[in-house]
């Protein structure tokens, strides 16, 4: 096992202790004390991009520097793997997927093989957690396992075309838990099934304080006016992130208010569409110069970072959502959000508290047009979302909720666990 | 009667942290809620009333258990929020009592409505209950007075668990620290009136914890 060294631990938790209150971390050190040593396996299918890899990042060295012997592996697959993966994720979301049987029987070739490759890690482990539908089957591949396997779902599973969802539920059934982000995304299956909403890192480079020349840097880098009102919606190119609706949302914003508009995403290596509906939203941006539609590469958190602290107003105007991580990350640098009326956004974004829900292109632009003229507004708003943030959705929070559910699982899923 | 420090078990601290699971139940009118009531965990029953304490809100708790709420959030039935939310945990010796108290409620307002109260799809009720791990932390206090400068930074789990939590533990549903200042005999009765007297049902553990410091505090220093 490697675990980090002791001096190395303290200064990685002192760190969060300077953000959070030492009261915290001392919580979670005395949570973890009976769990030191298990073996706990993270599985998904991409290192980097996207909200599930960016979450395990910390989450990882935060469970070692407790004591905990966690560890993170990544399965790959052929393009009709990532194919099929990614239809499965839309049909979770509620599209109609048809999914062919070949690139089914890839899907299944693929976790048979991962299967094989990582069968000395995940038949050691003390708790598996599988990550989304991309490894799910694997489980099926270790019936003499001797773990508690967990299934962790970040998407809006709250209405899955039934066809898909049928297909993955006996490979599901058999898991010794299941986790969603919030109690509408949970399905009938036959175990215990958890509420854990998702988190962000303070001290990631995409959410640490920045200096001002970093920020002011990205003006010229991006060729943007310093003199306008910005606002920005950061998201991979999904469809269910509406890009194109907030294209609409900025024209009819910007016909009453001075603006420009920052649509900023990357590219997930587990995500095929990504291009095409990069493509549709260039169409839809149509060379206006006050539309920046930046394709950053996957390590660009500073960028994200300085654009968010940037911002005056930050948009997440999807039309599903498993929770938002940019929401979040945009309440931590105090700006009010503008979010779709969805899935976790909801958890988060509480009309006039912390930001507006919308349903419509319409509905943005009028919230655009409100906090815009409201400068103080804005700010109060906005430190009020930080708090929020603060209270609830970093990850010290998120590994309270995995700790209390390791030991719950350990003690055989009983209401009330005794432990130390 | 005054009884010595030293012959007093000292205060325990313990911290706990909950976890939320779903029920897998869900409704959409007052007719399913009834139903649901009458064959959900008891635990739900609990965690409905509880677990809001530990749960991302940002809404002034206007109805003080979820039931209440969603009954005026999602039904838009006043009057039978206002009903429920004035259905006290700790007035019924049980959950199962408790449980028969909130069908009785909801009974009620069947009998008087013309047509079920239903919501829009997007604002069912959706019955979670919750599992807690607890454990000690090593803290031991043999003299009242020494809680007072510990009490800020108390977690709020600790307060959760000896102040809510407790209430359902209790001979008396009332909070971990009374009972110990009970042993003291009516030395600290003013200080135990004082807290059995707070209402926690609108307030959050942050909130709960500078309230039961701030009562320490003041019955110190009446008593210096």
């Amino acid at each position: 096992m490697a675990l980090r060294h002791n001096k190395q631990n303290q200064d990685f938790l002192a760190q969060y202790a300077q953000v959070t209150g030492s009261s915290v971390i001392q919580h979670l050190e005395q949570l973890a004390a009976p769990l030191k040593g298990a073996k706990v396996v993270h599985v998904n299918s991409t290192r980097e991009g996207g909200g599930v890899a960016e979450i395990l990042q910390k989450l990882i060295p935060f469970k070692q520097a407790l004591g905990i012997d966690a560890s993170w592996e990544v399965i790959n697959g052929s393009p009709e793997f990532y194919e099929c993966t990614k239809g499965f994720h839309n049909a979770l979301q509620g599209l109609d997927v048809h999914i062919p049987e070949p690139l089914l029987k890839a899907y299944e070739k693929t976790n048979a093989r991962c299967a094989e490759q990582l069968r000395a890690v995940l038949e050691q482990a003390d708790f598996v957690f599988i990550h989304d539908p991309q490894p799910a089957a694997l489980l099926s591949h270790f019936p003499e396992r001797r773990g508690k396997w967990i299934w962790r779902c970040h998407i809006d599973a709250s209405h899955p075309f039934r066809p898909v969802w049928k297909y993955l539920r006996p490979w599901l059934e058999a898991y010794d838990a299941s986790i969603f982000s919030l109690p509408e995304f949970a399905q009938p299956l036959p175990h215990p099934q958890y509420i854990i909403a998702p988190s962000i890192d303070p001290l990631s480079d995409k959410n640490r304080d920045l200096p001002p020349a970093e920020i002011d840097a990205i003006y010229p880098q991006f060729g943007l006016d310093p003199e306008r009102p910005m606002v920005l919606q950061v998201s991979r190119y999904d469809r269910f992130k509406d890009p194109v609706g907030v294209i609409q949302a900025y024209r009819l914003a910007a016909k009453l208010t001075p603006l420009q508009l920052v649509l900023a995403g990357g590219e997930a290596s587990d995500d095929p569409e990504g291009m095409a509906v990069l493509q549709e939203v260039q169409q839809a941006a149509a060379n206006d110069p006050d539309i920046h539609v930046l394709l950053l590469p996957p390590d660009a958190h500073r960028t994200i970072n300085a654009l968010q602290r940037a911002a005056d107003i930050v948009i997440q105007k999807s039309i599903r959502e498993g929770f938002g991580l940019t929401v979040a990350e945009g309440m931590w640098k105090g700006k009010p959000v503008i979010g779709g009326d969805t899935g976790g956004i909801r958890l988060q974004v509480f009309n006039h508290y912390t930001g507006f829900l919308v349903r419509t292109p319409e509905g943005a632009a009028l919230r655009i047009r409100y906090l815009l003229h409201r400068a103080r507004l804005r700010r109060q708003i906005g430190e009020r979302a930080r708090q929020f943030v603060l209270d609830n959705f970093l990850n010290t929070r998120h590994l309270r909720e995995y700790l209390t559910l390791l030991a719950g699982l350990q003690d055989g899923c009983r209401e009330r666990v005794v432990v130390g | 009667m005054k009884t010595a420090p030293s012959a007093i078990s000292p205060f325990e601290v313990r911290d706990c942290a909950l976890i939320t699971l779903s029920t897998g139940i869900k409704v959409q009118n007052l007719k399913e809620f009834r139903d649901a009531l009458e064959k959900i965990p008891l635990a739900s029953i609990g965690h409905h009333f509880w677990g809001r304490l530990l749960r991302p809100q940002f809404d002034e708790p206007e109805y003080n258990n979820d039931f209440a709420s969603w009954a005026y959030r999602g039904l838009h039935d006043k009057t039978l929020a206002e009903r429920l939310s004035m259905t006290l945990p700790t007035d019924f010796d049980s959950l199962e009592q408790l449980r028969l108290e909130l069908v009785d409620t909801v009974e009620q307002r069947l009998d008087e409505s013309e047509m079920i109260p239903w919501a829009r799809a997007d604002q069912q009720f959706y019955f979670l209950h919750s599992q807690i791990v607890v454990f000690d932390t090593g803290l031991r206090f043999d003299d009242p007075v020494d809680l007072v400068s510990y009490l800020p930074a108390l977690s709020t789990g600790c307060i959760y668990y000896h102040f809510i939590d407790a209430r359902s533990r209790t001979k008396q549903r009332c909070d971990d620290f009374s009972a110990w200042l009970g042993g003291f005999g009516d030395l600290y009765q003013r200080l135990i009136d004082r807290l059995c007297g707070f209402d926690p049902y609108f307030s959050s553990l942050e909130e709960i914890r500078a309230h039961v410091t701030s009562l320490f505090q003041t019955f110190f220093e009446e008593q210096s």
